[in-house]
């Protein structure tokens, strides 16, 4: 990403493209305004954030005693100390925002493959497949998509502990795999759809089996929309705290959102540790979100403006 | 065309998401009716057969729940209402004038990359960020010190410990983290329109604010109509932000019913009374469920 205020700098001066100065300056007029509310709300949807990442390097002397907006006073004195201090730390927040890490990509992983490929296969047959109760069948995964998931905590949990699967990494997986794959339907089914079915029909004609034809061409052909969502269930699943709360209990398998609210909560006012935790917890996220914005962007709108 | 086939291989492609969803999701919704209707505790839950007397009791006695004998009325349904009113509407507009604003300016890209960003941190980040924002210690919370360094005679304001400021503070935290959804969605929305009928309002003589209402708005109403309802539910589901940034409180100011759900069932260890609560949450839901039903059932004839 690029600053904001160096483009648009650019922005006003070609706006007018090459015409005489009055005309440049009845445009700055007309559009100022749209510049100045635009700007606006960009400074203030990146303060709080920048806040945070400049604390995160602060002497924890100096957050005592300034805000965090007269860093420019003290550049000498930042440091990546507080990272150090908070991952180090595994005595304050159990197990410590370094096992937290690890076991957020435990839980992320699986979760995020186990979905998309039985969504996939479900997408498959619900696109191309003819049998009993299809467009029923898929209306009810429809129906899934917004269910809140507080009327399914009990029950499940039950049968966790019937099946001992409360507290293990399968039980996570099966939880996130269970309430990711109604989307990961829904929004691969649009896809699948769209796809030319003759490429199907003539590699039927070879003899080639649902199965092949799934794994061979539907498959393929279908990587913007799998990384897409791979991409929106991964970031999906690594933010979690609700069912990493819910169904892991053990503090030992805890994720980084979960460890970071633990820090919240001992140490309410340690800012140093906690803004160097929180953006450990976000560095994954955001790497991914600057790299691959684009296939992001289009997983959160494809249900919307298709749908 | 569709392939010929085993009449049981489509069970091989649609049966492992559909075993999963009604394991997941429709048995245990159907269970929490059940559990409704009881007394009990998660380790012994449906214990007692109590009828309707949990949703009498959170519907006329729970002064939490429901408050209406004094003005304004308090308790969780009026903070449900009050997060419904304004957190769709604010999250929306934000979108809706950074995707039409944004439109014709060269740094249309960056500006869509600042506000969707806080939509891939967590919650928990998200909270902790706003803690610190909203702090009233003058060497943290950059709200304060930007409002007393305006109005020097004003004292700091502790935005999450007062009753009556709580719910906006998180209300703009939960805006903060959502308004890239409305943006990204409209914006694309907005692009797709058709040119000429735009460029043709203008050249009839509309100005820009008529185009917008009279031309534009109506043609954006689906995409519209589909972030208003997904940001309603959100607001209906939220947990985590609450959760983190107050437990509910000050004195309860803060419970909206999906966080209501959590406190009861696991807080206050009321596996049935708080599956009344999902209940409530779940028929106020049903609507948009319904909803979505209908559009997609359109759009598959």
């Amino acid at each position: 990403m690029k600053l904001f205020t160096a483009e648009s700098a650019r922005g006003r001066g070609e706006s007018a493209g090459k015409p005489s100065w009055s005309q440049t300056l009845i445009e700055l007029t007309r559009r100022g305004p749209v510049h100045v509310l635009l700007i606006f709300l960009a400074i203030v949807w990146l303060t709080p954030s920048l806040g945070i990442l400049t604390t995160s390097f602060r002497a924890p002397a100096d957050i005592a005693t300034s805000g965090w907006w007269t860093v420019f006073d003290e550049l000498g004195r930042l440091s990546l100390t507080n990272y150090e201090d908070v991952i180090a730390d595994s005595e304050s927040a159990p197990p410590g925002i370094a096992q937290n890490f690890l076991n957020t990509i435990i839980i992320t992983v699986p979760s995020t493959f186990l979905p998309i490929f039985l969504a996939a296969l479900a997408a498959y047959g619900f696109a191309w497949m003819q049998f009993p109760f299809r467009n029923t069948l898929y209306l009810l995964i429809i129906g899934l998509l917004i269910i809140p998931l507080q009327t399914t905590w009990v029950p499940v949990l039950r049968i966790y502990n019937i099946f001992d699967l409360a507290g293990t990494w399968p039980g996570i997986w099966l939880a996130h795999t269970a309430y990711g794959s109604s989307f990961a339907v829904f929004l691969l089914y649009n896809f699948f759809a769209d796809l030319p079915g003759e490429v199907f029909d003539s590699a039927r004609v070879d003899g080639a089996s649902e199965l092949v034809i799934f794994f061979r061409i539907v498959l393929p052909l279908s990587k913007p929309a799998l990384a897409s969502l791979a991409i929106f269930q991964f970031v999906w699943v690594w933010n979690d705290l609700l069912n990493a709360l819910i169904f892991l209990q053990d503090s030992n398998m805890m994720p980084l959102s979960a460890g970071i609210r633990e820090l919240l909560g001992q140490y309410g006012s340690q800012w140093n540790l906690l803004a160097a935790g929180a953006f450990i917890s976000m560095i994954v996220p955001l790497t991914i979100f600057f790299s691959l914005q684009r296939y992001f962007v289009r997983g959160v709108t494809a249900g919307a403006v298709k749908g | 065309m569709v392939g010929k086939h085993s009449k049981w291989l489509p069970l091989l492609f649609v049966g492992p998401v559909l075993c999963i969803l009604v394991i997941f999701l429709v048995y245990p919704t159907i269970h929490t009716v059940l559990l409704s209707f009881t007394k009990g505790t998660m380790l012994n839950p449906g214990r007692e057969f109590v009828g309707l007397a949990n949703f009498e009791r959170l519907l006329t006695a729970d002064k939490t729940f429901l408050r209406l004998n004094r003005w304004p009325p308090s308790g969780v349904l009026p903070t449900t209402a009050l997060w419904v009113l304004v957190f769709p509407s604010l999250t929306v507009g934000i979108g809706m004038l950074i995707a039409i604003l944004s439109d014709r300016v060269r740094y249309e890209a960056t500006i869509k990359s600042i506000i969707f960003l806080p939509m891939v941190i967590s919650s928990t980040a998200a909270s902790v960020i706003f803690v610190f924002v909203y702090s009233p210690d003058l060497t943290k919370g950059v709200l304060n010190a930007a409002m007393t360094s305006v109005f020097p005679q004003s004292e700091p304001i502790t935005w999450l410990g007062r009753k009556e400021l709580a719910n906006v503070a998180i209300i703009l935290a939960a805006t903060w983290t959502s308004a890239g959804l409305p943006t990204v969605v409209l914006s694309a929305a907005y692009k797709g329109l058709p040119r000429e009928i735009l460029e043709a309002a203008r050249v009839d003589g509309g100005n820009a604010w008529q185009v917008f209402w009279r031309v534009s708005l109506p043609m954006l109403l689906r995409p519209l109509t589909f972030v208003t309802i997904m940001l309603t539910i959100n607001a209906l589901k939220m947990v985590d932000l609450i959760l983190v940034m107050t437990e509910g409180g000050p004195r309860g100011a803060t419970r909206v019913i999906g966080f209501t759900v959590w406190l009861e069932i696991f807080g206050n260890n009321r596996v049935g009374y708080g599956s009344a609560v999902a209940v409530i949450l779940f028929i106020l839901v049903l609507p948009a469920i319904i909803y979505q039903i209908r559009q997609i059932r359109q759009d598959l004839r």
